[in-house]
């Protein structure tokens, strides 16, 4: 990752699940039954941790003894200013900017308790290539976003499918907890994610974003 | 010895503590307990374990865990002692949690239970507040409840783990104004903290500065604005906090 990026982009990565309509559509039924009883009223957070972060170019280990690793096209918007209690409206001035994120983690059956063995794991956050300045993308609202398997499109949406999109993410968040400069929120992965093995180069495209490409390893194999 | 961060003349300091929570900068002042602002003595990512008490799990009406169950806190949610948390409007239950806070102290990585303890720069005290009306069925519990602004209190300070000679017995205790209304022991913990590093640091790279709150026994109360709440682990530290309203709250921070 380079240095101007980690600095932009050095606090708490919050991730928002559930965020694509078409994903959220296809759980519906199951979120009407135990152990979810309805669906979800407010956004669905999670945290990678600090030892997730990761690369431009860099490797992703696919650990010992797990059978599936998923990768997770997202969209990272980067804090640039302090939000405490902002509405909507106010809500992009504390914007700094757009990055790609590739949310790696094992597959999730459940949703029910938070999914910390499946997205903490060592360098399952890549970030980047670059900070593009929020003033250089018109609408964040209408992006393409395309997984690429060894060249192969695997997976694609647009961030017209969002559930919530940036304005209404940052005032529901802000309510109850200061998002800081540097935070980077992962707007979330599509429906559809696909299996990597070992060998795997993964990339990740998002209109007017670049594309950040990652090798997946074995682990012991670095 | 006891460690902490305070921030005094609009500078942060790391201070050793003395008789009466003095604490020594490094330039040889020695500070009264309330002529400083008490930070958070670490600032990692926080581990929190929810129903590791197997009396609070029956509490809650759940069995215990075969696995851990933890949950991530970030540090904006850290508040230092002394400090206060609010109580949102319009909630039907607020309520403390006091546990007991191992310290990461240097990168942990495929740790073994035996070693464990070398992997610690100490243990601290938190009070893992929880808004229970927000609770819902995903990620439980979810942020909202748990990640909060100035929602968990830690510290005061991070005691050596050379001074707490066995952290598998140690007494927990919750006042509020003044009465005392939660107490258990380290001793009913489902798995203890050797047992927790060696479980993360099975899957993940435990950092220095990251925390493991290794979850609260029963006795759990409601707290309202104005309660002084008081958590204390025996032998590692006595954390004072003061619950204020959403208004107040926001009011002071402008």
């Amino acid at each position: 990752m380079s240095s101007a990026l980690d600095k932009a982009a050095a606090g708490t990565l919050f991730g928002i699940a559930l965020n694509y309509q078409g994903l959220l559509r296809s759980r519906l039924e199951e979120f009407q039954q135990p152990p979810y009883q309805k669906p979800p009223v407010k956004p669905v957070l999670f945290i990678k941790t600090s030892n997730t972060r990761n690369g431009h170019d860099q490797p992703v280990v696919f650990p010992a003894g797990v059978e599936r690793l998923q990768p997770g096209p997202a969209l990272g918007v980067v804090i640039g200013k302090d939000a405490s209690r902002v509405s909507e409206t106010e809500a992009m001035n504390h914007v700094a900017g757009y990055l790609i994120v590739n949310e790696f983690s094992l597959p999730e059956d459940s949703y029910y308790r938070p999914a910390v063995k499946a997205k903490c794991r060592d360098g399952f956050c890549p970030i980047g290539p670059e900070l593009v300045p929020a003033s250089q993308i018109a609408n964040p609202n209408a992006l393409g976003i395309r997984l690429l398997v060894n060249g192969e499109l695997r997976q694609q949406n647009n961030t017209a499918n969002w559930v919530r999109n940036i304005p209404q993410l940052i005032a529901e968040l802000s309510e109850f907890m200061t998002l800081h400069a540097g935070d980077v929120l992962i707007t979330g992965t599509p429906e559809g994610r696909v299996d990597v093995q070992p060998g795997d180069t993964v990339a990740v495209e998002i209109d007017g974003l670049g594309r950040l490409v990652n090798t997946v390893v074995a682990e012991g194999a670095l | 010895m006891k460690h902490a961060r305070i921030r005094f003349q609009g500078d942060i300091h790391a201070v050793t503590v003395e008789d009466n929570n003095a604490v020594r900068l490094a330039d040889g002042r020695l500070l009264a307990e309330d002529q400083v602002e008490w930070l958070p003595p670490a600032n990692g990512s926080m581990f929190a374990l929810g129903l590791n008490y197997a009396d609070h799990a029956a509490e809650l009406a759940f069995s215990p865990p075969t696995e851990p169950l933890a949950f991530i806190k970030s540090p904006g949610t850290y508040t230092g002692h002394n400090q206060v948390t609010w109580r949102p409007d319009n909630v039907a239950y607020m309520h403390y949690e006091c546990e007991l806070v191992a310290v990461i102290g240097k990168p942990a990585r495929n740790v073994k239970r035996e070693d464990a303890l070398q992997y610690l720069a100490g243990y601290t005290v938190c009070n893992d507040y929880a808004i229970r009306d927000y609770l819902e069925n995903y990620y439980r519990p979810n942020l909202r409840v748990k990640n909060r602004d100035a929602t968990t209190p830690v510290g005061p300070w991070i005691v050596d783990v050379a001074d707490v000679p066995d952290a598998t017995n140690l007494k927990l205790r919750t006042w509020i104004n003044g009465e005392l209304k939660q107490e258990g022991t380290t001793a009913d913990m489902i798995f203890d903290i050797p047992y927790l590093i060696e479980y993360f640091s099975s899957f993940m790279t435990l950092q220095p500065g990251d925390m493991i709150a290794t979850g609260t026994p029963e006795g759990l109360a409601d707290v309202v604005p104005g309660d002084e709440v008081v958590v204390e682990v025996e032998g590692v530290g006595r954390l004072v906090n003061r619950i204020v309203s959403e208004s107040e709250f926001f009011a002071a921070r402008g």
